[in-house]
């Protein structure tokens, strides 16, 4: 189907990769300079515009690192570091990331089952849609403290309590986008299973599954952006309590100033490439449906 | 009228059948006491303005409708029994194919459904495809096949389980002229072949008269019968006999009977 491996994608995305470079760059001498002038002034000496450049550059608490500071520290900490080491970027990436992943496939999961539900039952239809979105009106930095001390509390810690928080949030748009993909389905494809006296088995696996699909790929794209997010942010509130497991040993995470920004980076640049090849033959087939259209000339 | 035939089975028996939908801005009579017979291997025709019931009477048939008032019995049983036990094929208007199966596997659909084995499965598909000259196109999808061809695909998925009565609402309404003259010609051969008995709602004056035994002239507002029209053109018909007297006429007969229900007027 691709005539070329790359698709064609090649000069764009080193163009583009290119400008966001030549951008940071700029925006490190911008960002950095006040600091650069501060001290400059306090030594009584005076910038000039190579000076300032330069010392923009090697600072060792930028406001924005400069690209190359960023290329040397991961490096540093993908190379030089054994992956068991706490301050190996692998290892925060892989913390980051098991949460991330086990939250997004709970809260998928969850999201489905919910959404079967109240498409099929009336009384959940009325109920739960509200309860929903008022689980979701909650802000997280509330929630996630609590979530992790009341687990702990019971004896569950490590992963699970903190892929919680990551299904969680991630639950609701899968549920949303699945109750309106399994309605998805045209009167007139229904009629054409009732007049088979289909069982409503049937008419879900043969016909709502395979229509809310493109739903659910979307759905998931967002669930899996939120669910990163949900394991990003739990640990900043959580306060140095001592505790026989989890919360202690991962307060440490944030090592670094630039590990926690760029596994979330790598983490979610890998989802939304993974979720998105999936995602691409679902398109494939949606664009199918909606432009070849059924007959209508 | 029907002169009583005691050589074909009645496969639907209408008498006195009322359809009238409430809503709030009154009462709309879709059927109003209809009595109607249609005897086996027939091909009858509905053919009437827009809200004459046409389309409301073969979805009563198939169950897809309650009646308000009256009773209809297919094939001696209640609507409702005969679409339990699969008694007919429906042909909507549109057609209807899950985009995404292939041809092939749209039409496996019912089979599947009814719990056909797969050997039989694959006999009857390769059959169809066949008899509706689609075969070798039963890996493609729907999109890649024209309107005429999904339409044909659509009327081997309603006679792969061998249901003795097929349902065709204006099957060929979205296509042009030509490739309507095709199928028309097409469906009449297959339904020489198989002995159906067909119920056909049309817009088309000559499809009725080119394609019925037996034409139903509907008129809205109630809707109800004005006349039914026994053909007296041969079995055979090639495509010239729409330009025979004897099909003028019975065309004639249709817009006497639609100018009758006030079809013309606003």
């Amino acid at each position: 189907m691709l005539e070329r491996s790359d698709n064609g994608n090649t000069f764009p995305i080193l163009a583009v990769v290119t400008g966001i470079v030549v951008l940071w760059y700029l925006a490190a001498v911008w960002m950095n300079a006040p600091w650069a002038y501060d001290q400059a002034q306090r030594a009584n000496t005076a910038l000039s515009l190579t000076q300032l450049l330069g010392s923009t550059m090697v600072q060792e608490r930028p406001v924005l690192p400069a690209p190359h500071q960023v290329a040397a520290e991961l490096w540093d900490t993908i190379v030089n570091k054994p992956i068991t080491s706490k301050r190996s970027l692998v290892y925060h990436a892989w913390i980051t990331l098991s949460a991330t992943l086990l939250g997004f496939a709970l809260g998928t999961t969850f999201g489905v089952l919910l959404a079967v539900l109240i498409v099929h039952n009336v009384a959940a239809d009325k109920s739960l849609m509200p309860w929903i979105i008022a689980t979701q009106t909650i802000p997280i930095l509330a929630i996630a403290p609590m979530i992790i001390v009341v687990l702990n509390a019971i004896g569950i810690s490590g992963l699970l309590p903190k892929a919680l928080i990551s299904t969680y949030l991630s639950f609701f748009p899968v549920a949303v986008g699945m109750v309106k993909g399994l309605r998805s389905p045209e009167p007139t494809f229904l009629d054409l299973m009732r007049t088979y006296n289909a069982s409503g088995l049937q008419t879900f696996w043969k016909l709502k599954w395979p229509s809310a699909l493109p739903y659910l790929f979307i759905s998931m794209k967002v669930a899996v952006a939120i669910s990163l997010v949900g394991a990003i942010v739990w640990p900043a509130p959580i306060t140095a309590r001592p505790s026989r497991s989890g919360p202690r040993c991962s307060w440490r995470q944030p090592s670094s100033p630039f590990s926690s920004g760029w596994s979330a980076s790598f983490t979610a640049s890998l989802n939304v490439g993974w979720g998105g090849r999936h995602e691409r033959r679902m398109a494939i087939l949606r664009h199918r449906f909606l432009a070849g259209g059924l007959g209508d000339e | 009228m029907l002169a009583p035939d005691t050589q074909t089975t009645s496969v639907v028996s209408a008498k006195g059948l009322s359809l009238t939908y409430r809503t709030h801005q009154g009462h709309v009579h879709a059927l109003s006491n209809i009595d109607l017979d249609i005897g086996s291997h027939e091909f009858v025709s509905f053919i009437g303005p827009s809200g004459c019931g046409k389309t409301t009477f073969l979805r009563v048939i198939a169950d897809l409708e309650a009646p308000t008032s009256g009773t209809i019995s297919v094939n001696g049983m209640t609507p409702k029994e005969a679409r339990e036990a699969r008694a007919y094929g429906y042909v909507f208007q549109a057609p209807a194919l899950y985009p995404w199966r292939t041809v092939e596997k749209n039409i496996a659909l019912p089979l599947e459904i009814m719990g056909y084995p797969r050997e039989e499965r694959q006999e009857r598909i390769g059959r169809l495809l066949d008899l509706v000259d689609l075969a070798g196109f039963g890996k493609k999808f729907p999109w890649q096949l024209s309107g005429g061809m999904q339409q044909r695909a659509s009327i081997a998925r309603a006679l792969v389980f061998d249901a003795d009565l097929l349902l065709m609402d204006e099957p060929f309404g979205a296509l042009d002229e030509i490739v309507r003259d095709h199928l028309n010609e097409q469906l009449l051969k297959l339904w020489e072949r198989t002995g159906k008995t067909i119920c056909f709602v049309t817009h088309s004056i000559p499809e009725a008269v080119y394609l019925s035994t037996k034409i139903v002239v509907m008129s809205p507002r109630p809707g109800r019968v004005t006349d039914i029209i026994i053909s007296p053109l041969p079995k055979e018909r090639p495509l010239d006999i729409r330009e025979t007297p004897e099909f003028l006429a019975v065309a004639h007969r249709i817009r006497q009977g639609l100018r009758a229900g006030h079809s013309y007027e606003e």
